[in-house]
This record gives structure tokens, sequence and C-alpha cells, in this order.
């Protein structure tokens, strides 16, 4: 009794509360009066040098085949390795970090997909550390045991990984790819432009879309991750001279829900935001969902090359782009093994180019047979067993 | 018979805990961030925002009605978040953006969280292991289980059909706009989970929670009653997954954490730790409570980070502020 009782006055002063706060016609505070929280201090992962450089390097044209960017270098600096000539069959080894996110399972099949058009290669052995450091150590001294004639290493994390890899260069040509380890011992390290041109991609692009005042949102997956913290940090620099209202950065964990709750929170304070800056394209949709839910229309907002936003980007017609971290770098580290082991001189650094998607070449992207999550930059459509062994339809 | 024996014995000592444990403060506490809410954010409660908040909070009041059934009567659920998480992944799986198998999708889902509460309940109450360290084992399992079954990402997709539930609602209804289907589906769950509880299931439910050897005696069916708890927080738990990733989509963390933030929403609603007191319309208002103060602390700029250590001293507060006052 009690209960229903109490359950009863609660609803009715719910409803009272809304009644009153319908009928209330004193002009309301402006909301978007409120200032925003601005940018915050800068990343101590940011180096003022390597920005420059990367900043840079977009503008370079890249060396190489133009329908292969994955064969592609920036300013290539070409290495000698005739000491590394071996007759093939070969024997390749790879030392993963993990397959635990969707951009490094499109990654994977990509490069899984290259080996097979490779018939020189005769065996390839994969171990793959479920991103643990201690996993990786172990896996790079068990792969040493096995005969490899080449080794590429994904490396899980920088430092530690770091005397694993050492070792290993005593022992094998050892290819290094996206992050990176702190040792030149490598015979290439393969990667694409970088973080601050991704984060630097978005973040001009928001500001041109934008008045100056407007106020942008950014969002960011969690802090400490170099990779990231070098996206942000770009933004930050462009955002800061560009007089834009910052109106906060946000950690997000990757989780829509959660995004879409920041979003809608940061809608109903702000009574409106101008555009979303976004360190990660996984969670854009979500973002983009929160203004559509809230009866807005959807502002400025940078993703990346995943298909559930390039598919609304197309749909809804979003004033978007994508900067990528393309997953076409997989296919590198297989190329390379074999340019080394014939003794072919290579690119070391390999700097791969790092393509962004605008509104010119967008409808070449969207690929609705394929899934949600999978990831456009993938230079895999003419691969063996595309679609379907990436998860899409034929 | 056992019915009528435990609805004399029981409504003594439970009427005179509800005194100690009704829902009282809690209707306090949420009075005081409605009004904060009321004065820093008036246009908060327009009816259509009024019924957003709701669609929103809408999975957490779910979660936590079930975890109440669970807590009542003594025990602990620790694995509805990754039960959350392995639901939607599933869903995501299963439908992979067929419009036609969304509530064939539904029903596998609300089948596959009957079936997690009931191996927690038949373990803990069968085998006598500790819920809490039997729903942490099907925590730990569930994660295992998806991580192995989906190679470390979510695959598939849910379709539009399916996230309707928990994005979009009646379109068109005077007044308010539009009166979301998460807010009807919390309705009815409110009204189900009341009802199970005045009827002989919640008291009896309420004695084991405050003494299971004296309900024994008295008739009660101790184990069975334990079970149904649990399988009720899979139920709802599975509820709280369609609206969850028809609200955000799939996603490998949409689970996580909100065990503690179900369990903290029960507590700060006045439910005793332990069991025995306090009453269901109390977690839900908890729930409600929780979301309120999130959404309060984010109008007030706090960052979003201080969130988990705001939960962390209400339980503290919760467990401390309600030992305080059973003692005198």
């Amino acid at each position: 009794m009690k209960i229903s009782t109490a359950f009863a006055a609660t609803i009715a002063a719910v409803t009272l509360l809304t009644a009153a706060g319908c009928s209330s016609d004193i002009p309301q505070t402006n909301p978007s009066a409120s200032k925003g929280a601005g940018t915050g201090e800068q990343s101590k992962f940011f180096v003022q040098a390597d920005y420059d450089r990367e900043i840079a390097l977009r503008k370079v044209t890249p060396t190489g085949p133009s329908d292969k960017p994955w064969e592609q270098a920036l300013d290539p600096k070409l290495v000698d390795t005739a000491k590394y000539k071996k007759a093939g069959p070969y024997h390749l080894c790879f030392s993963n970090a993990g397959v635990g996110n969707p951009w490094r399972q499109v990654g994977f099949k990509n490069m899984q997909a290259e080996v097979a058009l490779h018939p020189e290669i005769k065996t390839f052995t994969v171990a793959d550390a479920e991103s643990k450091d201690d996993k990786q150590i172990s896996d790079i001294t068990d792969l040493l045991g096995k005969g490899c004639d080449a080794l590429i290493v994904s490396p899980n994390t920088t430092a530690t990984l770091t005397p694993a890899v050492e070792q290993a260069c005593a022992k094998v040509p050892v290819i290094v790819f996206d992050r990176g380890v702190n040792t030149q011992c490598a015979v290439t390290f393969i990667n694409p432009i970088g973080g601050y041109a991704f984060g630097a991609d978005g973040a001009e692009f928001l500001t041109q879309k934008m008045k100056s005042g407007g106020k942008v949102l950014a969002l960011r997956i969690l802090p400490g991750v170099d990779v990231l913290e070098t996206r942000w940090a770009a933004a930050k620099v462009i955002f800061d001279k560009s007089g834009v209202d910052v109106a906060g950065v946000e950690f997000t964990d990757g989780d829509p829900a959660k995004t879409k709750s920041i979003v809608t929170n940061y809608i109903q304070r702000f009574g409106n935001i101008d555009a979303i800056w976004m360190d990660a394209g996984a969670t854009a949709v979500a973002a983009a969902e929160a203004f559509e839910d809230a009866g807005k229309p959807i502002p400025p907002i940078n993703g990346e090359d995943q298909q559930d936003f390039l598919k609304m980007w197309q749909d809804k017609k979003l004033t978007a782009i994508a900067p990528t971290y393309p997953t076409f770098q997989w296919r590198t580290p297989v190329i390379a093994a074999l340019r080394i082991l014939g003794g072919q001189q290579v690119a070391s650094p390999w700097k791969l180019p790092q393509p962004t998607i605008t509104d010119a070449n967008l409808s070449q992207y969207v690929q609705p047979n394929m899934p949600p999550l999978h990831y456009a930059m993938c230079g895999c459509t003419m691969l063996p067993g595309y679609p379907a062994n990436w998860g899409g339809k034929s | 018979m056992s019915a009528t024996e435990t609805g004399n014995a029981v409504p003594v000592r439970s009427e005179a805990r509800r005194g100690l444990t009704g829902i009282g403060p809690i209707l306090v506490i949420l009075a005081v961030f409605l009004a904060a809410i009321a004065v820093r954010q008036p246009e908060f409660y327009d009816p259509p925002s009024l019924l957003a908040f709701l669609k929103r909070a809408a999975p957490l009041v779910i979660l936590a009605a079930g975890q109440y059934f669970v807590i009542v009567a003594g025990d602990f659920d620790l694995s509805v978040g990754s039960l959350v998480t392995a639901e939607v992944v599933i869903a995501a799986r299963l439908i992979d953006g067929d419009p036609a198998l969304t509530w064939p999708v539904i029903a596998v889902m609300a089948g596959f969280g009957l079936m997690v509460g009931l191996v927690n309940g038949l373990i803990t109450t069968m085998l006598r292991v500790p819920s809490f360290i039997t729903t942490l084992g099907m925590y730990l399992i569930l994660v295992g289980a998806v991580y192995t079954w989906t190679g470390g990402s979510p695959r598939g997709a849910l379709s539009e059909e399916f996230r309707m539930l928990g994005r979009r609602g009646i379109e068109g209804v005077p007044y308010l706009q539009q009166l979301p289907y998460a807010v009807l589906v919390l309705a009815g769950v409110a009204v189900f989970a009341i009802t199970l509880m005045r009827a002989d299931f919640g008291k009896v439910l309420l004695a084991i929670g405050d003494n299971p050897r004296a309900a024994a005696l008295s008739g009660a069916r101790v184990a069975r009653a334990r079970t149904v708890a649990f399988v009720l927080s899979g139920l709802f738990a599975a509820i709280a997954a369609v609206l969850l990733g028809g609200f955000g989509g799939v996603s490998f963390q949409v689970g996580a954490g909100l065990e503690f933030t179900a369990i903290t929403a029960v507590m700060l609603g006045g439910v005793v730790l332990g069991g025995g007191a306090g009453s269901v319309t109390g977690a839900m208002l908890g729930a409600l409570t929780l979301e309120i103060l999130f959404t309060l602390l984010n109008l007030l700029g706090v960052s979003g980070a201080l969130k988990s250590a705001v939960q962390g001293l209400i339980i503290i507060a919760a467990v401390a502020v309600g030992n305080i006052r059973r003692r005198s």
C-alpha cells in the first residue's frame, strides 16, 4: 500500500513539474551563452618536429604505382638488402599484437590474402599476442625457433617490445609495421603518415565549415595511447589557432551508447553544437544519431573509413570528412619481406600515403555489400576471397 | 498454504523494516536533484526532453529492477553487464541486417537471458556456491565466450527494426510529440516488477533475504525463489540489452560496468545489502536518481571521468547510512 502510494505521488510530482516547466513563459537563460571548456593542456606526447614533418608529408606526391597505394612510399630512402638475399620457397613469420578490433581484423585479412598471392611463400606462421606484451615477447622467441626466413612484427606497445625485436634482428631480417619500436635494427619500418596528419585533416575541415566562435565537441576514445594522443594534439593546435570554441573534450571508451549520451548532454547544455571532431571513427554514427534523435541537423563531423559512417554520410548528405589510417598497410610488410629476401632495395622507413575520403571520392568507397564495421581503405577489393572473407556479400 | 503462512509471518517484520528502509529518503534525494536541474536547466522539463531522458534511463532502471530481486533475496548478480554485451553482440551476428529476423532474435535474446539466470540460480542454490562467485564466474565466462566467438570485434549489424525499440517511439502524440518505445517497455517492466513484489512471491523473497532459515522453516521454497530471482535478473538484462543495442548500436563496450551501476542504484534506492528489506520501487527510483545525478553533473560541467568516483561514494555512503539507521 505504502509503496503504491509513494509511487503514485512520484508520478504526480513528476507530472506537475512537467506541466510547470511547460507552461512557464519566463525567458530562459540562453544556454549558448556559456563558454566551452577549451582545449586544455597540450599532450605530453606532442613533438613539434614530428608534427611539422607529418603536416608537410601530406602534400608530398608518393612514388610508386598510383593504383596500388600499399606499394607507394613518401620521400623514400632506399636501403640495400643484398645480404638477406635467399632462394625460395620461403617461410614467412608474423608476430601480431592482436585482432581485438575491427581495424585489425580487416588488416589481418588483407595480409593473409596478400600472402596467398605469392606461391613462393611456402609457409606463413602467425602468432597472435591477444594484445598482451608478455605473450608477444614469448611469441617472438618461439617464432625464432621455427626457422623463419623473415619476421614481420606488429608491436603491441613500443617500449616493451623493443628488446624482443632487437633479439630477433640478430637472427632474421625483421619488418616492423603499424606501431613502432625504439630501435633501428629492423630492415624497415612501415606505417602511414601518422596521427598528427589524421587529426589535422579532420580539424582543418571542421574549422573551415564552421563560423568563427562556433562550438566544437571533441570526442576521444581514451587517453595515453600515442597514436591517438597525436591525433588530438594536432587537432588542438588547429582549434587553438582558428578561434573556434571547444565546448568540451570527452572520452567515449569507443562505446556508442556512451558517445550518444555525451553528445545528447552537450546538445542540451549548450543548445547546439556546431561541429564534432573525433579521434577515431568507430562511434561517429552514434554521435550523429544523437543530433537526429534530438531533432537537430547533423553538424560538420569527421569519421573514418568504416562503412556504417560512409553509408550514413551518403544517405543523409552530411558535411563530413574521413581521414583514414588505411588498413592496406597490412599488405605492405609481406611485399617488403619478399623484396628483402629477393635482395631488392626497399624504402626505410617506408612511409605509406594516408588518403582522406571527401565528398568528391565518397561514392567509390561506399560498399553496401560490406559489413558496417568494414574499413573501406583496405586495398582489398581485387584480392582473392573478396568480399566473402571480409564478411561481405558478393 | 505455505503462501498463507509466509503471508502472515513476514509483513510484521518487513512492515517494521520498511519504516527504516522505505522510499522516503530516495524521494527526497530525487526531489533535490530535480529542483537543482529545474534551476540550472528549466528546459529539461519540456515533455520531449524529459521523455528523451527517460528513454536513456530506461535500461538502467530495468537492470536495477532485475538486480533488486537478487539482492533482496540476499544474493548478487555481477553477470548482468557482460550478459548485456553478449546479448547485443549475439543479436547483431544473428540479425546481420535482416529485418525479418528482428523478432525471432529478440525471442532468442530473452531465452538466452533466462538461461543464464537459470544457470546462475541453480549453481548458487544447488551447488551452494556463493552468488558473488557464481556470477563473477559467469561474468568472466561470458566475456571470454563472446571474445572467442567474435574473434575480438562484433560482426554483423542490427536491423533498423530492431533499433527502433531503443531509439524511436510513437510519433505525433499530442503534447509529448514522441512517446519512446523504451518508456513504454519501462512502464511495462515496472508494473510487472511491482506486481510480483506485492504477490506472495515478493513476500517470500523478502523473508528469504531477511532470514533464509526462518523462511525455510515456515515453508517457503527458498531455493526455488532464489533461482527465480536470478532468472528475472537475466530476463531483465535481456530487455535492457534490446533497448541499449537499439539506442547505441553494436559495440563491445555496451554492457561494461553496468552491473556496478545497477547495484549502486539499488543501494541508493534504500535496499539493504544482504537482503530482506527495501522495495523494488525504491531500486528503480534509485536508478532514475543516479541518471539524474549524472545529467546534473554534466550540466554543471563536471567531467565524465568523475562518474565512477561518484558511484563509489554512493555505494559506501548508502550502506553506511543504512547500517547506522538500522542500529539506532
